[in-house]
Formats: C-alpha cells, structure tokens, sequence
C-alpha cells in the first residue's frame, strides 16, 4: 500500500499566528536559536490501489479544491513508499 | 537590490512608471509630476496611488458627503465630529460614545473568513485609536439567494470569521443584519460596527503636532498583506526576481489586537500621546501622511527599521502593506521610554520610526537615503476630486410603473395563513439565531439586548444603570426604487429600532455600499442617496457622525442595489427601564401605533410571494417617527407598555409573529374595519410599532397617545397558544416555531 502525503502551509507572506506563537515560546522554554516557525497541516492518505498519473491527478485536485485553501495556503504532494505495518521485522 | 531615490528620481524625469497598473489616472500621474515638480519614485507613487485610490481619497463621493457637515443638525451631543476617525457622541454623565460601521466586502468574498474577521479587527482599531474601550460589535451583512452554491461557501465562513475574531477579543456582538437577495451574489456586503466608551476628558484626535515629537509604530510586524498593487511596482520596475504575487488577503490574529487594545488604552490613561494613528487600508503610506497632515506637515521617517515578518519587502510594499494589528503614535520624547516599557509589557512589539519636523514635508528614508519627500496633505487630503456625471437610469420609471398594488392579494383564511407561513419562513425573515449564536452576544457582562431585539443595548455604567442602544438598518430593495427615500427608510427603521427599546436617538453612522461611480446611473444613486440622508438626519435632529463609503460592488456589469446602511445610537438613563419584544404576558392589550395604508411596493410580501419588485417605496413621514418615538420613550420610562417592537420588512404579521414567538404567547387578533386582511398583515407602511399594555396601563397610555396626536389602534390581545387572526385563520405557535427557525439551519448548517 502507498501513501501520499500532502503537505499544506500558509503561503510564506500571509501572517501565521499559530507559528509566531510557538516561536515566541521558545526563548521562555529555554530554546534558544529560532529565528522563525511556520506552522502547517500534512494529511496522509493512504491509497487503494497502484498510485498511478490517474490517483495523483485526484489527489491533487483534492488538494487543491479541499484540503489546501489556495487562496491563503500552498501545498505540495508526494509520494511516500511505507513499509507493512505487522510484519516482523 | 536597487531602489528609487528622490535624487534618482530628479535625474531620471523620462523613466517608465507603472501609474496604471497601480490604478492611476493619467490626469492624476501628471498631477503628482506638477505638485512634486519633478516624476515621483516608486515609493512615492505607491503612496499617491494607494491614497489617491476611492477607496482612501473618497473622490467620487466626497461632494455628495459634504452635506453631511453642511445640513448636520445642530447638536449639543456632538463632541467630535464628522472627519475624524471616529465621531464622539455626549451621552451623559461624563461618558461619551464612539461609533463606526465600516464595509469589508470584497476581502470577504475572496476569503470569507479572515475578510470578515479582519474587518472587525479594522474597526475596532478605529474606536481605540480615539481613546475608547470597545464594549461591542455589531455586523449588517447582505448574502446572495439563500439557495445559491456560492452562498454556502460565503455565509458561513463570514459567520465564523466574525466570531472568530470577535469572540476571542471578548467583545459581545449584540445585532446587525442577516438579509439575502441575488443581487449580492457576487459581491457579499460585509460591514462591521464598533462602539466603544470612553469618559470626555480621555477623548484623543490624530495627529502629529510638536517638532521632535517621536513616531513609533507599535503591534504587529510587517508583512506583504494586502499589497496586490506594490507587487506591480516592485516586480515590474525594480526588481524581476520578486517573488510569487503578493496576495490581496489579509490574515487577522485578535490575541495580537487584544493586546494593542489594553496597551493603548493604558497609554493613553497615563497621557503618554499626543496623537494615534490605526494602520488599516494603505497602511503606512495613510498613517504618515495622515497624521502628519494634520499636525503641522513635517516628518522623517526611517522606513528600514520598521520590523519585518518577510526581510525581503521593497519599501514600496512596506509603505502598502495592509498587516493587521498596527498601530501608529506620536509621543513627546520625554515619554517615549515609558511608552516603550507599556508596549513591551503587554508584549508588543514597539519601534521608533521618525519624529515630527519643523518643516511641512513628510520625508522618507531608506538606508539613509531619501525615497519620499512629498507635501503630507497632497497625499493624505487634497487627493482629486470628481464631480462624476450623473444620470437618473432609464429603467427607473418603468421599474415604478410596475406597481405592486396590482399583485394578486389572498381573499380567503387559508391563502393568507398559508402566505405568513411562507413569509415567516423565508430566508430573509426567518429567525437567524443559527447565525447569532456563534457570536458571543454576553461576554462582559453588561449586554442588557442583543440580537434578535429591535435594537442592542449595553448597560455603561453599573450604579447608574446608564446604556446605549444600537440598531442597523438598510433596505436595498426599497433603495433601488427610490434612493433618496430609501436611504431616508433606513434612517427611520434604525431610529424607530433604537426608540422601541425606550432609547433616546442621539447620533448616526453611515455605510453607503452602491455600484461604480463611474456609471452615471450608479452616481445617480449614490447622491440621491446622500441627499436624502442629510435632510432626514436634519429633520430627525441626528447627525451623521462618521462612516464609510464602498463603490464598485457589482460583478461584471451587474450592479448591487443600492444598499445605504445606516446605525443610530441612541442612550437610556436606565437601562432597567428598557422595553424588551416578547409578548410575555397573557391578557395584555395589542396596540398598533400609527397609520397603515395600502404600501406593498417592495415589500417583503412581494419578494416571498410574487418575486416582485417595482412600484414605490413606502412613503417616508419624518414627523411621524419622531411622534413615535417619543410615545415609545415616554411609555417605557413611565412603565405604560411591556413589549414593542417596530414593523419593518413583513408587515405587522411578522413583528406579532416574531414578539409571540420570544414571549411563548399567542395572539388574537382583530382586522380593523377600514382595511383589507392582507394589507393589514402584510403592508409595510412606515412611523408604526405594535405595543403589548397592561390593561391597568390602557387608559393612561391611550389618552397620552390621544393627547399627542399618535393614531393607536386596538387590535387584539396577548393569549392562547396560537397567531389567531379572528374570523380567517389560526396558526399554533409550534408550527410557526418550526416554520421560523427550520429554514437557516436547514440552508447552512
């Protein structure tokens, strides 16, 4: 079984709260070091079948029309080959 | 990188700049050559451009507005008026009132959420920015068809923008509007309220007086939100390696707003300013120029020590961006450092970035060299002016010759109960708590009304029980048959809706959303409009204290109707005295106040029923309301009267629909002789409001009714368990409940 990820984030010049929250905890953990964080969203679809032109061409099409909002967000797509899961090793 | 300098610039008279992309007129390009005496840099035509723009410079519109300053009617209430970034509103006791209503409708239909949220944001800005604790918001929105695709897309995202946004900065949202029609299908209305309080002495005005006087912008840092035109200029002319497009979208953050909020307001209780800027559309370019402006005209600005979220932002997109959550002050140099230590313990961020000068150029530096060096108020007040031609459109006689008088009306019981059935459960008046209940409407604790009340009302002062009602209101429908009476139609219900709660109307604020100026149809529209504002606003004694203007709402060549918003605020002594809507009493008289007449013409009737629009709008009568009001303050300060509610859009059957339904009580009711049964359920005729009296009340309230000229007419009483219509027809309460509150939910939810 394959998997594709989808990785979406905040395009680079819209503000991410979530991010600069993070980042602005860091110094008062005791991390120091961090110039910036961006913060985003990966989905992991796991797919029936061979992961072929066809199954891509949807999942991007998702991507684009339902996970990823592209008028504030990107997004990429690939391909993850997994091992089975419950197989000894 | 390179960049354009004001020496470059001298030097180089015949470089290519992109003025039409930026949305420059070639008459205005060549108008900012002759004040500058030489071609602008790019940094100076990004400000020029973006402030020069309609939506900054107000050029089309600003002949129209001066009458709101010309005709405004005397007023001791006004403490601050129209022209500031708020208008200031006495309401005693030592308290004043600011209020604002603002339009985000295009941002909103790109991206619903973070549109509508960042227009809360936006204005609430504006209220602090004049010295005042925000205590409430409230938003007029205007859908397509209720049933169209797009709509399910845009509706919901704005609902959850604003309450997203307003919830968490722990403002109540206490009404506005909810109205659908498919003449906004693609292009929603979007407008946002805020009012803040704040005591006489605290109240503070924008500007940049005292030579030395530092400039510190303070919030959010900077990024390239909002500057789809900066991208022209800076990919275009300077630098092709830019990259992708800036996007038009701006993403709000409230827990950064909640903090500017707390940390000006201390720095204003310690008088650490001398004058505050919010940073909203054109950014930096509006609030240099602005404040400068209004001081004595001389700044310098270090431009590279603005704090960046991109480090790779040309100062032309610096100068546009529209980030959220900025704020801009000026501050005496002895206070600058306790200014700084407010800011950093609220954990904004706080930079010095120039310092007022004696001169009267604002002057802009970059790297230590001069990228702008321009007059403040060519850029910031004395913008082009248009005098656009106007022309009553064409179709407008024939759309009022298509009189509604002639649609066919119910003779029988079971036609007019199965017509309120579809009246209450149409979109537009169906009940739209789906929508209100995701916005916190009692944070805070002193939301005495909120939604769905004729107005909202918030408790001001503890001990005294000092309040201020609100109300919105707008009728696009009757607007596009009559502008000038539309917009006076407006004033009336938000007025009537404020004086329905036992409210004083003291004040007005105004969202004028109509098609392109440069339509001569559209101008038309937009002055009748205005017109008819000011003289009404002038007669019922209430000036219009601020607002907004928002042109070019139409898609393609499909313009909205024209859509006047209009707020009133109004104070009540004591807010325990308030009048609420419900019908809560069993046995209690229904009063109807005010003269019915046949009045369809635009109606909400004939929209549900018949998709109809045509003929004329209800006649305005500016006395009457103002008669009625003071019956209707009179009644609630002396106890008379229990519950009212004003008639609008669906006639009385709607407001005794909607008053049972809150109470948990039916009504009979009686048809007066003199009028047809469908008339009486369903005109829209103006000046009139239904009263629930206590029947030890009766004689007092009708003789003063009698005394001061206001026709009351008996029509039925508070009972049973059912909207009875005596002799055509009943409606159990259960079946109108269903009726009334099915619809949103089943659309959106």
């Amino acid at each position: 079984m394959a998997r594709v990820v989808v990785d979406v984030m905040l395009k680079p010049e819209i503000l991410d709260p979530q991010g600069q929250a993070v980042q602005r905890a860091l110094p008062r953990l005791g991390f120091a070091g961090i110039a910036d964080v961006r913060q985003g969203k990966r989905f992991e679809l796991e797919v029936e079948g061979p992961v072929d032109d066809a199954a891509l061409d949807q999942i991007n099409t998702m991507a684009e029309t339902f996970l990823a909002n592209t008028v504030i967000e990107d997004f990429t797509v690939r391909v993850e080959e997994v091992a089975h899961r419950g197989e000894a090793k | 990188m390179t960049f354009d300098t004001v020496a470059y610039a001298s030097g180089s008279p015949d470089a290519e700049q992109p003025w039409a992309e930026l949305g420059l007129k070639h008459n205005e390009y060549e108008q900012i050559r002759e004040i500058l005496g030489r071609r602008p840099t790019g940094a100076e035509l990004a400000m020029y451009s973006v402030m020069w723009s309609e939506h900054c410079s107000y050029k089309s519109s600003k002949v129209h507005l001066k009458q709101f300053g010309d005709k405004a009617p005397p007023s001791d209430a006004l403490l601050v008026g129209i022209g500031e970034q708020a208008g200031v509103v006495d309401v005693g006791q030592g308290y004043a009132v600011t209020f604002k209503v603002e339009s985000h409708n295009h941002p909103s239909y790109v991206e619903p959420y973070q549109g509508a949220a960042t227009g809360i944001g936006g204005i609430v800005r504006d209220i602090i920015a004049m010295g005042a604790r925000p205590v409430a918001v409230m938003d007029p929105l205007r859908f397509g068809a209720a049933d169209h695709p797009d709509t399910k897309r845009v509706l919901p995202g704005v609902v959850a923008g604003i309450g997203g946004y307003g919830n968490c900065l722990g403002l109540p949202n206490i009404g506005g509007e909810v109205v659908f029609d498919p003449c906004y299908q693609g292009n929603p209305l979007v407008n946002a309220l805020c009012v803040g309080v704040m005591r006489h002495e605290d109240i503070h005005l924008a500007k940049a007086a005292g030579v030395g006087n530092k400039v510190i912008l303070y919030g959010a840092r900077t990024g390239g939100d909002g500057i789809g035109g900066a991208s022209i200029l800076a990919s275009e002319t300077f630098d092709d390696a830019k990259p992708s497009k800036r996007p038009s979208v701006q993403v709000g953050d409230p827990f950064q707003e909640k903090l500017l909020i707390e940390c000006t307001l201390e720095a204003f209780h310690e008088d650490l300013v001398v004058g505050i800027q919010d940073l909203g559309a054109a950014g930096l370019s509006c609030a240099t120029s602005e404040l400068a402006s209004n001081g004595t005209g001389g700044m310098r600005v270090e431009l590279d020590v603005v704090p960046l979220r991109d480090a790779t932002l040309s100062p032309e997109e610096i100068l546009m961006s529209e980030s959220q959550e900025r704020m801009c002050a000026v501050v005496e140099p002895a206070k600058v450092d306790r200014f700084l230590a407010i800011c950093e313990k609220w954990d904004v961020t706080a930079t010095v970035i120039g310092e007022v000068t004696d001169g009267d150029r604002l002057e802009i530096y970059w790297h230590g060299e001069q990228i702008v060096d321009v007059p403040p108020r060519t850029v910031a007040h004395d913008g082009p002016v248009y005098e656009r031609p106007m022309a009553r459109p064409g179709w407008l006689d024939a759309l009022r010759a298509d009189d509604a008088a002639k649609l066919p009306r119910p003779a029988d019981g079971d036609g007019l109960r199965a017509q309120v059935l579809r009246l209450v459960g149409s979109p537009n008046q169906a009940d739209k708590s789906w929508i209100t209940s995701q916005y916190d409407r009692f944070v805070l604790g002193n939301t005495v009304l909120a939604q769905p009340e004729d107005s909202g009302m918030i408790r001001i002062d503890e001990e005294t029980g000092l309040g201020v009602a609100l109300a919105t209101d707008g009728n696009g429908r009757y607007a596009k048959l009559d502008p000038y009476a539309g917009a006076q139609l407006a004033l009336a219900e938000s007025y009537r809706n404020v004086a329905a709660t036992g409210a004083r109307p003291l004040a007005v604020t105004d969202c004028l959303n109509f098609p392109s100026p440069e339509d001569p149809a559209g101008m038309w529209q937009f002055a009748e409009a205005c017109r008819g504002l000011a003289d009404a606003c002038r007669t019922l004694g209430t000036p219009v204290t601020g607002g907004n203007v928002s042109l070019y709402n139409q898609t393609g060549d499909q313009p909205i109707h024209p859509t006047p918003v209009v707020g009133v605020l109004g104070v009540i002594d004591d807010v325990a005295r308030r009048t609420p809507m419900a019908f809560a009493q069993e046995g209690q008289l229904l009063y109807l106040l005010g003269e019915t007449k046949e009045e369809l013409g635009g109606s909400a009737w004939s929209q549900v029923v018949h998709e109809h629009l045509g003929g004329l709008p209800p006649a305005v009568d500016l006395e009457r309301e103002r008669l009625l009001a003071e019956i209707l303050i009179s009644a609630s300060r002396d106890g008379m009267i229990d519950a009212a509610h004003d008639l609008s859009d669906g006639g009385l059957v709607q407001a005794v629909v909607e008053s049972c339904l809150k109470g948990g009580h039916g009504a009979r009711l009686v048809v007066p002789e003199t009028l047809e049964p469908a008339v009486f359920l369903f005109s829209e005729s103006q000046g009139r409001a239904v009263v629930a009296v206590p029947r030890s009340e009766e004689m007092r309230f009708t003789d003063m009714c009698g005394a001061r000229g206001l026709p009351a007419t008996r029509i039925g009483v508070v009972d049973g368990d059912a909207v009875e219509l005596q002799g055509h027809f009943g409606i159990p309460l259960a079946e109108l409940r269903e009726t009334y509150e099915r619809t949103i939910p089943e659309l959106f939810a």
